[in-house]
């Protein structure tokens, strides 16, 4: 069997032989992993797609394997979000995309590794250890979802779901050359995902090419009562899958292209965006002003929210318990032997932000700046149909390079987080290697218009080769 | 007569009722009847927090707030806002509750109560939405308990927290508003206040203007009467002695009806507000009209018509509008064609009396029959049926039975648990009012045997006149009037 399928060959070959032969060619895969890509391989796995051999299923997915970020709930699957304090708990429902997935078909191959809380951009900060890019193993695959973007480049499953909270599908597809989308906050229910910062969070697909992403999008999105934030778009996703940029107008805010960019990543930027003009599309330069302050904005958000969000896991219920004479020191020893470095680093930070005295000087503040940002994307939005700007301002980095400097890994996410302060979708398509490392390439479009956003991704790999480079170490 | 409020007393509430009567808790399907379930079988992944079940807002429980807001006379909020309120507690089980901060859905109302000096408006600073805690449940006793066992059943009970103007003057008029909202609450269908932890109040007292104290989580009216008794005349003594009253939150311990110091100022959390992100602002100024249409005729207004419409006074009218259920039954029982006033003698005065004695709280009514439920004991029920208050007022309005049998039918239907008819009771009990004759008997041997109470009488100790009065009562047992049996022994021996 192939490496590297796409849904539409997974499909072929399920006809040709069965769901569990392909559902055991995948685990095998994972059998010999170089990556630790998962946390969790599903023990039902075979079982399932079994089941969809004996039984038949007519789903759009039916016995396609896919790999879930360990964040999302998935009933009778462990669900530690690369945490010590959720070691041991397994969640007792699905999360809505989980259910749709099943509804479709689907076959859970197992659970993705990822920073501690969805907290990082290198998912080293996960309990269970660093994943390897598999470009080379030596440096990070990104994160959060590390684990999602490095497992569907590994050819350990044909697409998987991560979870986007600043960055962190686009991050890890861009360092490890898939595609990654951010659908528009709203379109794509957050029941089940456990909450890191809840107001920027989506879960997004992640896969080898465009097309698998819109198959994944027409099952997973849609209007979910249990979150009242969900929207109901009726957006049919596959439907945008047309070889067509003919007038469209591309935005280049070069406030993306900001001081430490690597050269061959503008560079590759910048080509990418030539080889749309060629396809017919016009571009030019926009200014968004208030982007210098999207990330302080983004931190102090996401680390208030996170400070709350993160409350609940004080071993009175589940999870890891720490040992204490009374409730308080319980709570106490649970907390600090359970969360990670970086985990208590953004509940203090997130505390503090939010205490009397430092509330309206910081989260205020930061929410005043989110809706300066947002103005600057409604306004940069009216003019052009998409905005282009590379995902990462570098390629993946070594292990280890960056974790004992927190703010060198925050600025990481300085292209991908405005973003999410603005809700509008964005996907990263490989556009391109340098020094053998993949390039991302980000397309931002308007509130709920994924469909454009959709097919300038499409056009673009229909046009050009860059998404069908495979990493050469685990070939 | 102005109430001078000589000690300068200023009380403030804080009042937690639970919207008991919905059907589903604040932000998931699960049913709020949780008070005779076994622990943790109300709960869901919401309710538990469990990691990443989010929160749906019962729509049900808005409209509720916004029906206690129009009784109020409240302002109504535009839209619904959420935020959250983070402490850690092990009967929370997200760390945080849900609650409403800068933008309540109520704000700006008022209750009018009867004052010390007549009638007395007081406050209402704002009423907002929120979810209520587990409950921590300790064996034996807080001191013996080995360890804490925790119920999330009551997690997510919806709450209107409502915070009153400091506008009471005395411990008596924090207790009256108390039974006022309690009433009206209970009107609007929202609420019942015979549950257990149903209604939870902070009570905020200070004297000559000086500093307050709050005291918290007093579970019933009489407990915060008690309370604030006791703390008024606390802080009267600090300062009598030369003292200051401290800024502080104290504990009333129910047993010894005293207040302790549970945490002063400096000891004030940070709760860390900020907005729920999760739910979405609601616009519900749309929904107003509606809800309005529903409103039920309130109890001052149901009292001003009872008193027109049925000519009682404005005792009895005051009386029989405290409760819902109550002005229902009394409605019932006149619709059969009743003395309204006699029926309002009879079920202010006697029934309710005989209710209170017996510590039985009224509970329902469907039409036919009130019930009710013992205070202490909620699993002791009881009823009393509109037919069987007609039947007996009218057999007294017809000169049939005594006021004294009345009564007594009245104690026999509530203290057996037979079913029977007020005329069956008097058949048995032998209650039908005595023939003239007899009475004239019984008055004739009263004279003859008791010839030295006689004298005494004729002599001119008026005492000696009730004793033959209390002779004739016995001969008859009971059944003889006794002013009759009083008129006829003056006849028989003054002439």
């Amino acid at each position: 069997m192939a490496k590297w399928m796409s849904v539409a060959q997974v499909k072929e070959k399920i006809k040709e032989s069965s769901a569990e032969e392909v559902t055991a060619h995948y685990l095998e895969t994972i059998g010999k992993s170089k990556i630790n890509g998962y946390i969790t391989v599903s023990d039902k796995a075979l079982e399932q797609a079994k089941r969809i051999d004996s039984e038949g299923h007519n789903g759009p997915l039916a016995g396609v394997p896919i790999a879930i970020k360990d964040n999302i709930s998935v009933a009778g699957l462990p669900n530690s979000c690369g945490s010590k304090i959720l070691e041991r708990y397994v969640p007792p429902f699905n999360a809505h995309v989980i259910e749709k997935l099943l509804e479709a078909g689907a076959v859970i191959l197992g659970k993705t590794n990822m920073d501690e809380f969805a907290m990082g951009s290198s998912t080293e900060t996960s309990y269970y250890g660093p994943t390897a890019n598999p470009w080379d193993l030596e440096r990070v695959p990104g994160g959060s979802s590390g684990g999602s973007a490095a497992v569907v480049a590994a050819g350990e499953a044909p697409f998987s779901l991560g979870s986007d909270t600043g960055g962190s599908v686009r991050c890890p597809a861009a360092f490890c050359g898939v595609v990654g989308l951010k659908p528009t906050y709203g379109a794509v229910s957050r029941h089940g995902v456990v909450a890191y910062a809840n107001s920027l969070e989506q879960i997004g697909p992640i896969a080898n090419n465009v097309t698998d992403i819109a198959v994944l999008m027409d099952v997973i999105a849609g209007y979910d009562h249990r979150d009242s934030t969900s929207i109901d778009c009726e957006t049919e996703y596959q439907k945008a899958l047309v070889d067509n940029v003919k007038g469209l107008k591309i935005g280049v805010p070069k406030e993306f292209f900001g001081e430490g960019i690597h050269p061959d990543v503008e560079k590759a930027v910048w080509n990418a965006i030539h080889k749309f003009e060629s396809l017919g599309a016009t571009w030019e330069e926009v200014s968004m002003p208030n982007i210098k302050y999207a990330l302080a904005s983004y931190y102090i958000i996401a680390m208030s929210e996170a400070s709350s969000n993160l409350a609940r896991f004080d071993g009175t219920r589940y999870g890891f318990r720490g040992s204490g004479e009374n409730w308080h020191m319980m709570v106490s020893k649970t907390r600090a032997e359970g969360f990670g470095t970086e985990v208590k680093r953004r509940i203090l930070l997130g505390t503090y932000a939010l205490s009397a005295g430092y509330h309206d000087k910081y989260y205020l503040k930061a929410l005043k700046v989110r809706t300066l940002v947002k103005q600057d994307f409604d306004s940069a939005l009216s003019k052009f149909d998409v905005l282009m700007a590379p995902t990462m301002p570098n390629p993946a980095f070594k292990i280890g390079e960056k974790i004992e400097d927190p703010l060198s890994l925050y600025l990481s996410d300085i292209n991908t987080c405005p973003i999410n302060l603005a809700g509008v979708p964005s996907i990263s398509v490989p556009c391109g290697l340098t020094d053998g490392l993949p390039i991302g390439l980000q397309i931002i479009g308007r509130p709920f218009d994924e469909p454009t956003v959709l097919r300038v991704a499409y056009t673009f790999e229909q046009n050009t080769d860059y998404h069908t480079k495979r990493p050469p170490e685990v070939a | 007569m102005v109430y001078e409020n000589p000690d300068g007393v200023k009380i403030g509430l804080e009042i937690h009722i639970q919207l008991n009567k919905l059907k589903t808790k604040m932000f998931c399907g699960c049913s709020t009847d949780y008070h005779n379930a076994a622990p943790n079988t109300h709960t869901c992944p919401v309710c538990l927090g469990l990691p990443g079940a989010l929160p749906v807002l019962n729509k049900k429980a808005v409209e509720a707030a916004i029906k206690v807001g129009l009784a109020l006379e409240g302002k109504i909020a535009e839209e619904t806002q959420f935020h959250r309120k983070n402490y850690f507690y092990p009967d929370l089980p997200k760390g945080f509750q849900i609650t409403q901060y800068d933008f309540p859905i109520v704000s700006r109302g008022k209750i009018v109560i009867e004052g010390e000096d007549g009638e007395h408006t007081v406050g209402i600073t704002r009423a907002h939405m929120e979810e209520d805690p587990g409950k921590l449940v300790h064996i034996g006793s807080i001191e013996k308990s080995k360890g804490v066992l925790i119920d999330y059943n009551r997690s997510g009970i919806p709450l209107i927290e409502t915070v009153t103007e400091p506008d009471m003057r005395s411990p008596k008029e924090a207790r009256r508003f108390l039974d006022k909202f309690r009433n009206i609450l209970e009107y609007l269908d929202v609420f019942d206040g015979n549950l257990e932890g149903a209604m939870r109040v902070d009570a905020n007292v200070s004297i000559y203007g000086g500093t307050r104290v709050e005291i918290k989580n007093i579970s019933s009216h009489k407990g915060v009467e008690r309370a604030l008794l006791y703390e008024i005349m606390r802080q009267k003594n600090v300062i009598r002695r030369g003292g200051k009253v401290v800024q502080e939150t104290r504990h009333f311990d129910e047993g010894r009806g005293v207040t302790l110091s549970m945490r002063t100022k400096e000891e004030a959390e940070d709760y860390r507000y900020f907005r729920e992100p999760d739910l979405m602002p609601m616009r519900v100024t749309d929904w107003i009209p509606a809800i309005k249409e529903t409103l039920p005729e309130l109890p001052d207004a149901k009292r001003s018509r009872f008193m027109e419409q049925y000519g009682i006074t404005d005792m009895h009218a005051r009386s029989l509008t405290s409760k819902i259920m109550l002005a229902d039954f009394y409605e019932g029982v006149c619709a059969e064609g009743v003395d309204p006033k006699l029926a309002a003698t009879w079920t202010a005065d006697v029934f309710l009396g005989e209710l209170n004695y017996r510590d039985l709280a009224i509970s329902s009514y469907d039409g036919e029959k009130i019930g009710f439920i013992h205070a202490k004991d909620p699993r002791i029920k009881k009823s009393f049926k509109v037919s069987d208050m007609v039947e007996l007022v009218n057999l007294f309005d017809e000169g049939k039975i005594s006021d004294r049998a009345a009564v007594e039918v009245i104690r026999t239907m509530l203290d057996t648990t037979e079913e029977k008819t007020p005329s069956q009771i008097i058949e048995e009990k032998g209650l039908f009012k005595a023939e003239d004759d007899l009475v004239t008997k019984a008055v004739a041997e009263a004279i003859a045997e008791n010839e030295a109470a006689v004298q005494d009488y004729l002599g001119g100790t008026e005492k000696s006149l009730n004793f033959l009065v209390g002779q004739v009562m016995k001969k008859t047992k009971g059944t003889a009037d006794a002013k009759t049996a009083r008129e006829l022994i003056i006849k028989e021996l003054k002439g």
